[in-house]
């Protein structure tokens, strides 16, 4: 346990160093960290894309054979994927045709029919052809079925036998098909797919070269056509394919033609993402989103919320980028499919430490520095941290010896990931967090800059005098109440939503987004097609003045046999190059005019090498995928084309033609200059492909800018705040360190402590101005609640009074002569015993202090001393007496007397208010002498006025004078111990040990009626109880039985009283009649704590956790909620919601009105039970030798003071707020008092 | 915490007719079980397209039939599974009167069901040397899923049993030949199939919970009507 401390401090400490270096120096940390992020992602870059593209590999010709499936170490270029035969050998044989010599005799129709007839000799020549005794049978692929869903298919793909697919497809490999078909166009175009379309067509898949370059249209310029005869073979036979080759390039030799025969391309297809493959990981990636949405929507309070969410959502993924590419740095290439196993990884990182740092952060107290409430805000939550982490450290381990790969290798991706994620956020997002936090306090700074210009700063700048000496009282502090924009109210949830909509602009920003995955899909699904696509823009576009010449025409003899720079490569390039094409094209632009009505020349060029290339890259996919042969993981090998040139004279052309063909409108004919429809129509459609390649590139131009502008807004603050000023951390102080080291500023509130009790107090009380604190001895002890000062000690063993003033006794006739003396001194000391009728009033001589009423004004002729005419108290207890305007007016002439001679020893107490109906006109009674019950202690104490009621073990009810420290009376009716008291106006209200209740009325009666004031100059006048009024305190009424178990606690307010007792029941009494007028039952245990205020808001805690709200109107129960495990120890309102603290160490928050909790806080284990509400949104707490101060809007811990530095053992037991805002505790043997001063000022 | 405080405002509520309707008891009990049937139904049909697409085909003829290529009863008894469960857990917790707290974050319900697809897709992606050593991972991790997100042992007395239960009851159905697994090594079914019931029970149990907080919220406002 020890060693574990230890290492939690140790950390602790070393969090918290971690986190002022990381606020104090951003910039370069930022810095670093970017670094370190692009170093650990520099090997991806020899990765492939992520992507479903194919790969190529190149071998020879010659000395080709079939790869074995056992890998061989020895060639390290050949990929891992070349294993085994490939699914097929492709060869192609490219078939160039043109009818030549062109003459103008010939319809258009002729450009293609003629050369697409052709295709069935050659077609027969294949088939055919045997080598020894091999045929074309045995060696092609065989296939048997289409698949069923590809019926329309069925008459134009072969449907068994081989693989073997050409143009002549279209007529089912029939020449009188094709002869009888009057309109090739409308065949071949039948079966395209209409509208957009992104992959291989049937089109493409008969002509086996792209659509545009086929040359089957009307308005082909070249007159050139152009197709493939693709065979699929199973096996390779070197000799069968070479016989072929030899076979047709005799039969139709091709003039200059130096294609390259010498290497075969194996291509491996990537697994296909199929749409219903697609749809889990579509699912995936919403919880994903779904996920990183709910735990960014809790960053709370910050400056930028976007720009922290934001950063934590980088933090994740270059953690992931890190860890791919630290694995691949290390040689573990990876295997899995990243896309599909990376939603996993984010979530088993996940986003929690980030948000666990930026709460633990923000709820830092808000006056501390930035660098120090980081700091502590790491330190705060560092143990968790590390034990989440130790943790998933473990799980991930455990999964790693599952020794199945997959699972391995995810496992090794994790853990790299988990500690770079780690190194993230203890670097960059701490950085990006302290520097967002600075921002914030500087806007908060200037928004109530001019607000408070008068008062002290709440947040000194960096030179701030934290390093003077404490002030001897606490000065003026503010507990920083955050800006008003973020303590606003909360709205109703719909409205936020709105507002959050409005705010950030979803919509616009889903949309945006949704365009951007759109088109990241279809350039994932498809980017062999924009690549050519591009590739063939750049190609035929490059020379700016070439789109008024149709292409390729007459340039045949400016071509070079074989292009040089082509056939020296030894690799072809996987894209086709443009460089050769821009030669030809600047040749063809020193010859401007090479016959414009010239007959098509057929012409070779290295281009046509791998005319597979410029197909879509699902073209051989889909072409097998029709028989249900699939290509993924798997590879086929693409042998060099055969070169087939047909020649065919006008007169075969005029021979082929079907009857139709001439019906057909007469192509444009082409004027010298050039042929303007055909022309146009190309410049357009370049124009409509150069718009959008523009188009593109704008776009992610604009994504570019737009990131880079978000980057820079999160990662760039206006201003850095304050630098060169080297904080170090602050030497440790008088007051006691938390327990990671850190001292809280001296500017922090600081309690006076009121000593003067040896033992621990067991009561308190106080009405705001006096405080009455009583010891397990016995001793009270009343001080001033504003200035802390000692006022009164009543002892508990009798004889020697501990007075400033010495009394005596006077009878009751002398006191009516002493009318002008100083009979308004405060306090009146009256002790009274019930049926006495006397007058002991104890006159005050003042020797010590003669001058002190000196200087105030004669009040005696406002004394009426008729006392005949006084009412009866019961018409009175209403309003009480106020002889405040009375007494004003005599005041007001008396002003220009001085006032400096008044003494400071008792200085707040003549400035007590008079509390509401204290009676000081009652008949008087004669106080016994000092005859209190010293043998029995204090169980109950309150103090109104300046009376303060003791009830005692032994049940006697004692009323003394909280200034003169004298009993004034006493009763001993009852002879059960008194548990509880409840000092109402005029009556208390005593509850016993057995149960009983018994109801006394305080009377007090003026024995002259005299007043007199004395205050201090400029406080209203407040009067009180006079030392010369006979107290006297009757028993009204006793409700013998009202509860069958000890009643436990009592409280009053607005007129009712409220007992709660250990028999589960809650009796609600009203105070004038003493009359129950409810007995509540709802609670399945004692009851343990009850909260009664003016506004009849009754809530009551019990043994059983509960809670019960109940209107005391009705007395029926509003709401009823499991609070706590075990006892609800204290209970508070506020005038939305209630405070329970429970024997859970847990103080819970609940919405009044719905009573649902809204949200708990957990404290220390044997935290004190003592709550406390200073306004509407502050709340106090006790704690273990400290009192804390939560925002109650947020729960979050504004300050904590501590009260002592000897403060372990102590805990805060009872919390009294006091009007002014101060806060009274018991600590030990002292009381604390904590000045809120900007609370105070929130009040008024 | 945050996420709690955030959920109910202090501010007085507007009851409009949305909230009267969310209000009424047996209407918030149905609007619950319906998210929770659809929920049910849709991850029984994603997860069973990862069980089925083993080997894949490139085009598929048509998708439609792929999504639905179970029985047609197959995701509403999921639904119905899931919205019994559902409603059960929170009920169960107010019974047993220990409510819930771990973490209850829309944003840790939504990891859990990560988590859960995780586990489906780890049963049909990776492959494993057998079967015995797929069924241990798979247990393993269930177990860990409700370590990370549940911690109740109400939680994980009720998942076993109804894991168990549906168990038996696929039992019963392949015995049946109502369909069958291409090769069961646990009797007639696959060993990891009470493994992925138990993930799915907790996952659904929190999601249940997790709708339950509002319905706790407007049935307590409630009492204050009254």
């Amino acid at each position: 346990m020890t060693v574990r401390e230890r290492l939690r401090q140790n950390i602790s400490a070393a969090f918290y160093r971690h986190g002022l270096l990381c606020a104090s120096y951003p910039v370069p940390i930022i810095l670093f960290t970017s670094a370190s992020i692009l170093t650990c992602c520099y090997p991806l870059l020899k990765l492939p894309l992520p992507g479903t593209g194919p790969v190529e590999f190149t071998t020879g010709v010659r000395d080709y054979s079939t790869p074995s499936h056992e890998s061989q170490g020895d060639l390290s270029e050949r990929p891992d994927w070349y294993r085994g035969p490939p699914v097929a050998y492709i060869q192609q044989v490219l078939v160039k045709a043109a009818v030549s010599p062109w003459d103008n005799s010939l319809v258009p129709v002729d450009v293609f029919r003629s050369p697409l007839g052709r295709v069935f000799s050659v077609l027969e020549e294949i088939r055919n052809h045997v080598y020894t005794d091999r045929s074309l049978e045995a060696l092609c692929l065989q296939v048997t079925d289409l698949l069923p869903g590809l019926r329309r298919m069925q008459a134009v793909l072969p449907e068994h036998g081989c693989l073997l697919v050409s143009p002549g497809n279209y007529w089912q490999n029939r020449r009188d098909l094709f002869d009888a078909d009057p309109d090739l166009l409308k065949t071949v175009h039948q079966h395209e797919p209409k509208g957009l379309h992104t992959s291989a067509t049937l089109k493409d898949l008969l002509f086996g070269v792209p659509g545009k370059q086929t040359g089957v249209n009307l308005y082909s310029k070249k007159r050139v056509v152009t197709y493939t005869i693709t065979i699929a073979l199973s096996s390779y036979d070197a000799r069968f394919v070479a016989s072929l080759r030899a076979r047709l390039k005799q039969l139709h030799p091709s003039a200059n033609c130096t294609l390259r025969e010498d290497h075969m391309v194996h291509v491996h297809f990537k697994e296909e993402i199929g749409i219903a493959e697609l749809i889990p990981l579509v699912t995936t990636y919403i919880i994903l989103f779904a996920y990183i949405y709910f735990s960014t929507r809790k960053i709370d309070m910050v400056k930028s919320k976007w720009g922290l969410a934001l950063a934590a959502v980088v933090t994740v993924l270059s953690s992931l980028l890190m860890s791919v590419g630290l694995c691949t740095l290390f040689g573990l290439t990876p295997t899995l499919n990243g896309g599909e196993i990376f939603p996993y990884l984010v979530v088993v990182i996940g986003l929690e430490n980030v948000l666990v740092l930026t709460k633990s952060v923000v709820s830092t107290p808000v006056d501390l520095e930035v660098k120090l409430r980081i700091a502590q805000g790491l330190s705060n939550e560092s143990w968790s941290i590390m034990k989440n982490m130790a943790t998933e450290l473990c799980i991930i381990l455990i999964g790693y010896f599952t020794f199945v790969p997959a699972i391995q290798e995810f496992c090794l991706f994790a853990v790299v990931g988990l500690v770079s994620d780690f190194f993230l956020q203890m670097f960059f997002f701490t950085t990006v967090l302290s520097i967002d936090i600075r921002r914030m306090e500087l806007a908060d700074l200037n928004r109530r800059l001019p607000a408070e210009a008068g008062m002290p700063p709440p947040k000194p700048g960096p030179l701030r005098p934290r390093e003077t000496p404490p002030p001897p009282r606490p000065s003026p502090h503010t507990i920083t109440l955050q800006a008003p924009a973020f303590r606003n109210l909360r709205l109703p949830k719909r409205l936020r939503v709105v507002y959050f909509l409005a705010r950030t602009r979803l919509a616009q920003r889903i949309i945006m987004v949704g365009t951007v995955i759109w088109i990241g899909i279809l350039v994932y699904t498809d980017p062999a097609g924009l690549r050519t696509f591009l590739a063939a823009q750049v190609s035929e576009q490059s020379p700016l003045g070439e789109a008024g010449l149709p292409p390729h025409l007459g340039v045949a003899p400016v071509f070079p046999g074989g292009d040089p720079t082509s056939t020296l490569s030894g690799l072809p390039a996987p894209e086709p190059t443009p460089l050769p094409e821009n030669q030809s094209q600047g040749h063809r632009a020193a010859h401007p005019e090479v016959a414009p009505v010239s007959s098509p020349q057929i012409t070779w060029g290295p281009e046509d090498e791998e005319l597979w290339r410029r197909l879509s890259f699902r073209h051989w996919p889909s072409l097998f995928s029709y028989y249900n042969i699939t290509l993924a993981k798997r590879y086929i090998s693409i042998l060099p084309v055969i070169p087939v040139t047909l020649h065919l004279s006008p007169q075969e052309a005029i021979d082929t033609r079907h009857p139709q063909d001439t019906h057909h409108a007469p192509p444009p004919i082409p004027i010298p200059g050039g042929g303007w429809t055909g022309i146009s129509r190309e410049t357009c459609f370049a124009g409509a492909h150069a718009r959008m390649v523009a188009a593109l590139g704008l776009f992610a131009g604009v994504v570019l800018v737009l990131l880079l502008f978000c980057l820079y807004r999160v990662l760039c603050p206006r201003n850095y705040g304050q630098n060169g000023v080297p904080h170090g951390r602050r030497r440790r102080g008088d007051l006691p360190c938390d327990e990671y080291g850190y001292s809280p500023p001296i500017s922090e509130i600081s309690p006076l402590l009121l000593r003067g009790h040896s033992m621990d107090i067991e009561c308190l009380a106080s009405d705001g101005m006096l405080l009455a604190s009583c010891c397990l001895v016995g001793h009270i002890r009343v001080w001033d609640a504003q200035t802390g000062d000692c006022l009164t000690v009543i002892p508990n063993n009798g004889g020697c009074w501990e007075h400033r003033d010495g009394w005596d006794h006077i009878s009751a006739c002398e006191a009516e002569s002493l009318l002008g003396a100083d009979f308004r001194e405060p306090g009146g000391g009256a002790v009274g015993g019930q049926d006495v009728d006397i007058f002991p009033i104890r006159r005050r001589t003042t020797p010590a202090r003669p001058a002190l009423f000196g200087d105030q004004p004669d009040l005696t002729p406002l004394i009426d001393t008729n006392f005949g005419l006084s009412p009866p108290s019961q018409a009175l207890s209403s309003s009480g007496f106020d002889f405040g305007g009375l007494v004003e007016k005599a005041y007001q002439e008396h002003e220009p007397s001085p006032t400096l001679a008044f003494p400071p020893s008792p200085p707040a107490s003549q400035q007590r208010r008079r509390s509401l109906g204290d009676q000081p006109v009652l008949p008087p009674e004669l106080p016994p002498q000092n005859n209190g019950d010293w043998d029995s202690s204090v169980w109950a104490m309150e103090l109104r006025g300046n009376l303060i009621a003791t009830g005692r073990s032994s049940g006697k009810l004692e009323l003394w004078d909280a200034v003169e420290g004298s009993l004034r009376c006493s009763n001993e009716d009852g002879v059960s111990g008194i548990t509880a008291l409840a000092f109402l106006n005029n009556r208390i209200v005593a509850a016993r040990l057995n149960g009983s209740l018994d109801f006394f009325t305080v009377e007090i009666t003026k024995p002259l009626g005299l007043l007199q004031y004395r205050g201090r100059g400029s406080l209203p006048p407040s009067p009180c109880y006079s030392s010369e009024d006979v107290i006297s305190c009757q028993l009204t009424r006793s409700v013998q039985c009202a509860h069958q178990k000890p009643i436990t606690v009592l409280k009053a307010a607005a007129g009712r009283v409220v007992t709660g007792s250990q028999d589960h029941t809650v009796r609600v009494y009203r105070l004038e009649d003493s009359c129950c007028l409810f007995t509540l039952q709802g609670h399945s245990g004692g009851i343990t704590a009850i909260y009664i205020d003016q506004t009849m808001v009754l809530a009551s805690g019990g043994q059983d956790g509960t809670i019960c709200v109940w209107d005391v109107l009705t007395g029926s129960r509003v709401s009823h909620v499991y609070g706590h495990r075990g006892d609800v120890t204290s209970l508070v309102c506020t005038t939305s919601c209630i405070i329970s603290s429970g024997l859970d160490d847990l103080i819970c928050i609940w919405d009044r009105s719905t009573g649902i909790k809204l949200y708990s806080i957990q404290q220390e284990v044997g935290c004190g039970a003592s709550l406390g509400v200073i306004s509407e949104s502050l709340l106090v707490t006790g704690g273990q030798g400290c009192v804390s101060f939560w925002d109650l809007n947020y729960g979050d811990l504004l300050q904590t003071v501590y009260l002592g530095q000897s403060s372990e053992g102590q805990s805060v037991r009872q919390l009294l707020v006091l009007d002014n805002a101060a806060i009274v505790c018991d600590f030990g043997s002292e009381l604390s008092l904590v000045y809120v001063p900007s609370v105070l000022e929130k009040l008024d | 915490m945050a996420e709690d405080s955030s959920l109910s405002g202090g501010a007085p509520m507007h009851r409009g007719p949305y909230i009267s309707m969310i209000t009424n008891r047996t209407m918030n009990l149905l609007i619950r079980a319906a998210m929770l049937f659809m929920v049910g139904v849709f991850l029984a049909l994603v997860l069973n397209l990862l069980q089925v697409q083993r080997n894949v085909t490139l085009f598929p003829p048509d998708v439609i039939s792929s999504i639905f290529s179970s029985a047609w009863w197959l995701p509403p008894c999921c639904g119905t599974a899931a919205a019994l469960i559902g409603l059960l857990y929170p009920c169960m917790d107010r019974r047993l009167g220990e409510p819930h707290k771990l973490k209850r974050e829309w944003s840790n319900v939504m990891r859990c069901v990560a988590v859960f697809v995780g586990i489906n897709h780890a049963s049909a992606k990776v492959d494993f040397v057998n079967n015995v050593q797929l069924s241990l991972t798979l247990a393993a991790l269930s177990v860990g899923l409700w370590w990370t997100f549940d911690r109740s042992r109400s939680g994980f007395g009720l998942g076993v049993i109804i894991a168990i239960l549906a168990t038996l009851a696929t039992q019963l159905l392949v015995y049946n030949g109502v369909f069958q697994y291409t090769s069961p090594d646990f009797l007639y079914i696959r060993s990891w199939l009470p493994c992925i019931f138990f993930a799915g029970v907790i996952t659904v149990g929190n999601i249940g919970r997790q709708l339950a907080l509002y319905e706790y919220k407007v049935s307590q406002e409630k009492t204050h009507q009254d």
